[in-house]
């Protein structure tokens, strides 16, 4: 007869990967180059705003653009062209994330010597890319107007990890029932020190609020 | 597809287990899974069921869901309740001065050989 044995392992599934991401983050706090996670859901216009971003801060620091999709290289191609700066693609392989591993492989390809900023677009999704730590050194997330301002109540754990909000698509604010004020407040409710940024990635508006507070956390990291 | 990946992390985590204790076949797998950790156990094992069954060392391999309450504490008066309930605010006391005790664990508890 089969004998069970029971291996007791007690061990957080996301252990590993929080480990890898503490060593990234200080590999990178060593070699002085900021990364940036930026995340959204699939529409939310994360290409367009990386694009405008990038077009103010690219002659003030040497920057890196990491493109990460389950398949594709259309946005990596598309921000290349528009702003001639350094992008790879990076192929998830039907993962809905990255992790810390994956952010790694991804930025060995990167030439990391003199780059201040490397920016780590994420998979299109408000819950997987929320649970598994890449490794940056902060946090972003876009929120367009089209999504509807409840959705700090709807994806909590997203909106706790982010140092900062950006809402887009400002523009067509008059034909959408989106409140941002009330937007606001629930971003605080589930994360106090959050900054909520309005932003139109298209006319370039308030854009400039967050190429400057990139700017101030490249500084204060390359300082502390 | 979120839990196929969570899926593929725990594969990982038993596999290495496994070849630790030069184990060559899982029978069980046993999981603790809070009731807000986003991760639905049905989900969960049937991604389970399609993944592990490409692995010789787990073929046939039950994955078993024990799932943790999810407790929430108030700072101000001192007083647990349940999250899923009552989320942020505590009932007894109405204070938002909350923080989740239990109840977000993804973790392998044990494997069976």
């Amino acid at each position: 007869m089969d004998q069970v044995k029971v291996i007791e392992i007690k061990k957080s599934v996301f252990e590993d990967n929080d480990k890898d991401a503490n060593n990234l983050r200080k590999e990178l706090k060593d070699r002085g180059v900021f990364l940036l996670n930026l995340m959204s859901s699939p529409g939310s216009g994360k290409t367009t705003t990386l694009i405008s971003t990038l077009n103010l801060l690219k002659d003030k620091l040497k920057i890196a653009v990491m493109e990460a999709d389950i398949d594709s290289d259309v946005d990596a191609v598309k921000i290349k062209e528009a702003t001639g700066i350094q992008t790879i693609q990076l192929h998830t392989g039907g993962m809905c994330h990255l992790d810390a591993e994956m952010t790694r492989q991804g930025l060995d390809n990167v030439s990391l010597e003199g780059t201040d900023l490397v920016i780590l677009e994420n998979v299109g999704n408000l819950v997987c890319p929320a649970e598994f730590d890449t490794g940056s050194c902060k946090n972003a997330m876009i929120l367009s107007v089209p999504e509807g301002h409840d959705k700090p109540l709807k994806y909590p754990l997203m909106f706790s990890i982010c140092d900062v909000v950006i809402v887009n698509k400002i523009d067509v604010l008059p034909y959408f029932d989106f409140d941002l004020e009330k937007c606001k407040e629930y971003v605080r409710m589930r994360n106090p020190k959050a900054q909520v940024i309005p932003i139109c990635a298209k006319t370039g508006e308030g854009v400039d609020v967050f190429a400057n507070w990139l700017l101030e956390q490249v500084k204060n990291w390359k300082q502390q | 597809m979120h839990e196929l990946g969570i899926v593929f992390y725990i594969i990982r985590d038993v596999k290495k287990v496994a070849e630790e204790h030069k184990v060559e076949h899982v029978s069980t797998v046993v999981m603790n899974i809070g009731e807000v950790s986003t991760i639905i156990p049905d989900y969960l094992t049937d991604c389970w069921r399609w993944a592990a069954d490409k692995e010789d060392l787990l073929r046939g391999c039950e994955l078993k869901v024990n799932t943790v309450p999810a407790v929430t504490y108030c700072e101000d008066c001192g007083k647990e309740f349940p999250t899923v309930q009552h989320g942020k605010i505590c009932p007894h006391c109405g204070s938002e001065h909350t923080y989740l005790l239990r109840g977000n664990e993804v973790e392998i508890k044990e494997i069976q050989v």
